[in-house]
């Protein structure tokens, strides 16, 4: 058995530890958040940060966890689909229910986390702004009009 | 088409329903069981399962109600349709609704569109449950009325249900369904219920939330890939560079030193890297060295198989509908038009890969992932472990998407899992995965087809006669299910929307070439009507635009006697505002199509002012029957336009010499948020039996966005997709 190392990992507020045999500057986020940690909100779609199913936030930034080795996220703070708790994260999941945004629903972790960072930074987007922060998140079933809708739905929320 | 657009062979009165009840620990248990053209054998049996506590409804004394779901939900929000089928009967608590999918049991759970087999697809869920679920949902409201009744001393007739509380008015008594559910299950089942008229409704028609919303907005929803226990050992396969070579041999030395490889064994398909966690598996692959056998390989290209389908359209094919005699229509014809439409092979690329749990414990095998064909699934892994098939159990998980790719006629998926689990003898379960690249390049396509349509028209531009010709592989000669889809040769999968086109000449031929070659094939959201509406609704704008006919008066004219085509033609006419004027450069088109007992008209404006093209908006019209929830219709509508616009504008797998080409998102383009376009979706207020809702939203997109580019000023594309294509 090839050598067992811990990379430290500060997500969703708390210190998780990722014992591992691969080699930390190696392993994608993704597959230690997934196969170590017992996180499956994050989702595998591609594997070469092509569709963004697997989207989570570094330090407030969306950033894909497929190509992402966890040697490269230490020291900072890592949000997922599991740790969406602030209010725009509140607002976006709780317009994407109103709505009934999800089909499968397998992409909609990728969807919702790319959605918060867009609000984070763009409280009243305009459809081309959803179009440019959205444009990287590839949904099979095609829930886009929904996603537009609710994005617009959950900045009103926020605007009070 | 056999085992889609024939009437199911149930027996449709309620009367003749048999009601299975038990008192599970849980509560009150109830099963419907149908004589749903099973064999006799299987009707019988079913008693024996009346104990069950799996069924369609249990209540347990904690008031929630729980549905069980014989489909996959793949994103489709059956779990959901069902769930308000049960709530409308029952008067339940929408609140108190919980769904969970049923496991394997086709004398319980068997689809009467599949012949009793369970299993989900050709948009049938709804319209094979919309008795059944209500019918259940009835029954045990009759049960708990009864036992309201019984406890109270007063006359059943006299006692209400409303959102989950049962009631009498006289005393003063009420109960909650909990309070009940246990006395309710000691009571005989009643031979009779009466259902709701469409009139009293209150859930059907009206709104009901997912289900599932919550679970797919938090992330915790489970899907198949979520499913596995840490003890699962994870395997990927690799397959052969080309379709139909097997394994020569290996070399699995590089592999077994990638740290987290447990194993590499050959299951002669392909060879699986067997690891501790994912990536260890997909990095042991990347070095595990095959060398195929490729003597039964097919090596052609695409551009070749096409070349061979043509040459096939020069002969007469096998005749899938005739009428009149379309040789002399031809003979003495004034004008003949002639226009052939070609089409590539599609993958289905499901947002969650392809993935299944073999947990396989000698004499026990569980089976737990997005299984789609629960009957063939658990049959097939029976059989591979020579084991009698009720021991083996599936686990039915969310699936992330599916677009026909979960169910293959010989559970392919399953097959390979299982035998790699035979070949390891693991006392451990074994995840497959299959990675973004074996889906892409994995096979089991959308099949390439070739149409040649032939008109001979009459010197006043009326069609005399009419000769279509496909040439393409067909999806089922060669499976276990050709029996039941295939007659006389004629795949009623490759002609399906073509051979009963709504079209009526007078002298008519349908015929079809099968192209056999080692690249699976498979359904494809939609299936045959994919390519046969497209060419069949581009032709007929051909046939307009050569008659000097405005394309909707046109369609109007030859579908006098098709109320339904008409009505969503109408509609969407009327809804787009055909006819009135458009800026330059941009276009409207029209096609209409009915697919899986649901008729779709679709307008789609698009803009090719910018010299690319642009889809701006899509006005569909549906008549999809009873609508049980039209804001799932409007989703699936809106999803499936969606769907078929990425598939025409951008979507094709290409094979050199054998090979295919692509292999992710940056070469197989899905469409993306920036692509869609404005969509407004119509439903026609009908009682008419519910239609299918997953399918029929794709076959107009194709075709009506090739007529529209002709009305921008653009040329006639009769290939796609349309981005390969010179539009001017």
């Amino acid at each position: 058995m090839a050598t067992m190392t811990t990379t430290n990992l500060n997500i969703n507020g708390t210190d998780r530890a990722v014992e591992t045999e691969h080699d930390p500057d190696d392993l994608p986020l993704l597959w230690a958040l997934r196969d170590n940690l017992g996180m499956t909100g994050t989702k595998y779609g591609c594997g070469a940060a092509l569709c963004g199913a697997c989207t989570v936030h570094v330090d407030g930034a969306p950033v894909r966890a497929c190509v992402t080795p966890i040697s490269a996220v230490v020291g900072t703070r890592i949000t997922t689909i599991e740790g969406l708790d602030d209010p725009v994260g509140k607002a976006i999941q709780n317009a994407w229910r109103e709505l009934d945004v999800a089909q499968c629903g397998y992409c909609q972790s990728g969807q919702i986390m790319t959605a918060v960072a867009l609000l984070a930074a763009v409280p009243t987007p305009t459809d081309a702004d959803i179009d440019l922060a959205m444009d990287g998140i590839v949904c099979r079933c095609a829930t886009y009009v929904r996603i537009r809708a609710a994005i617009h739905r959950a900045a009103e929320t926020l605007k009070g | 088409m056999a085992l889609l657009d024939n009437e199911p062979t149930a027996a449709s009165g309620v009367s003749r329903r048999t009601f299975l009840a038990g008192t599970a620990a849980s509560g009150l248990v109830i099963a419907v069981a149908l004589p749903v053209g099973l064999p006799r054998q299987a009707r019988a049996q079913q008693v024996g399962t009346a104990t069950t506590p799996n069924a369609f409804v249990r209540i347990a004394p904690d008031n929630t109600v729980t549905v069980l779901i014989k489909h996959l939900d793949k994103g489709q929000g059956i779990a959901t349709g069902l769930a308000s089928l049960v709530a409308e009967e029952l008067d339940a608590d929408p609140a108190a609704i919980r769904t969970e999918f049923a496991p394997a049991n086709a004398a319980l759970y068997g689809n009467a569109y599949f012949g009793g087999f369970q299993g989900t697809g050709q948009s049938t869920s709804m319209r094979d449950s919309f008795d059944k679920m209500r019918t259940a949902g009835a029954a045990a409201r009759a049960m708990l009325v009864s036992a309201a009744a019984l406890r109270w001393g007063v006359p059943a007739e006299e006692v209400s249900v409303h959102l989950g509380v049962v009631s009498h008015t006289g005393s003063g008594q009420s109960a909650d369904f909990g309070d009940l559910a246990l006395a309710a299950a000691a009571l005989p089942i009643p031979e009779d219920v009466l259902l709701k008229a469409p009139g009293d409704w209150t859930i059907i028609g009206k709104a009901f939330p997912r289900v599932d919303s919550a679970a797919k907005s938090d992330g915790t929803a489970i899907f198949g890939l979520d499913a596995r226990t840490p003890d699962t050992i994870v395997a990927v396969l690799k397959r052969p560079d080309r379709f139909g070579a097997v394994v020569g041999s290996f070399d699995a030395a590089r592999a077994k030193e990638v740290p987290g490889v447990i194993d590499v064994i050959s299951i002669g398909l392909g060879v699986a890297v067997l690891a501790r966690d994912t990536w260890a598996a997909i990095k042991g692959r990347e070095v595990l060295d095959v060398t195929w056998d490729g003597s039964q390989a097919e090596t052609r290209g695409s551009d070749q198989m096409m070349a061979d389908l043509k040459a096939l359209a020069d002969a007469p094919g096998l005749i899938a509908a005739q009428n009149g005699d379309v040789e002399v229509a031809f003979g003495d014809a004034a004008q003949i038009l002639e226009a052939d439409y070609e089409l590539p092979y599609l993958a289905h690329a499901p947002m969650e890969p392809l993935n299944v749990i073999v947990d396989w414990q000698g004499d026990r095998c569980r089976i737990t992932g997005g299984c789609q064909a629960q009957s063939s699934d658990q049959l097939t892994a029976a059989a591979i472990l020579e084991l009698p098939p009720e021991n083996v159990e599936i686990v039915t998980t969310w699936a992330g998407g599916s677009f026909g790719r979960r169910a293959t006629p010989g559970s392919n998926l399953v097959a390979e899992a299982v035998l790699i689990a035979k070949a390891t003898n693991a006392a451990r379960p074994i995840q497959l995965m299959w990675t973004r690249e074996d889906d892409i390049k994995g096979g089991f396509y959308r099949p390439m087809f070739y149409h040649r349509l032939r008109a001979s028209l009459a010197p006043d531009g009326l069609v005399k006669g009419w000769r279509h010709t496909l040439a393409g592989q067909s999806i089922n000669i060669g499976t276990p299910i050709e029996g039941f889809l295939v007659k006389d040769g004629v795949d009623a999968m490759s002609v399906e929307g073509a051979a009963d086109m709504p079209y009526a000449f007078a002298n008519r031929l349908t015929e079809v070439h099968n192209a056999p070659t080692a690249v699976p094939a498979l359904w494809w959201r939609s299936v045959g009507h994919t390519h046969t509406a497209f060419a069949i609704e581009s032709f007929v704008d051909e046939l307009a635009q050569a008659a000097g006919a405005d394309p909707l008066d046109y369609r109007r004219g030859l579908l006098a006697n098709h109320p339904r085509h008409l009505g969503v033609l109408n509609l969407a006419a009327e809804k787009a505002g055909w006819g009135t004027p458009m800026p330059n450069g941009q276009g409207r088109g029209i096609a209409v199509h009915e697919s899986f007992g649901t008729w779709v008209a679709n307008v789609i404006e698009v803009d090719l002012s910018q010299r690319d093209l642009r889809v701006l908006r899509v006005v569909c019209a549906a008549d999809c029957g009873t609508v049980v929830n039209p804001d799932n219709v409007v989703a699936q509508f809106e999803g499936g336009i969606g769907f078929g616009l990425g598939a025409a504008l951008q979507n094709k797998i290409v094979l050199e010499e054998g090979r295919v080409q692509q292999a992710n998102f940056d070469d197989y383009l899905p469409l993306r948020m920036s692509q869609m376009p404005k969509v407004e979706v119509h439903l026609i207020d009908s009682a008419e039996p519910p239609g299918g809702v997953g399918e029929p939203p794709v076959p107009c997109v194709a075709p009506a966005i090739a007529n529209a580019i002709v009305a921008a000023g653009g040329k006639r594309v009769r290939k796609l997709p349309f981005i390969d294509e010179v539009l001017f």
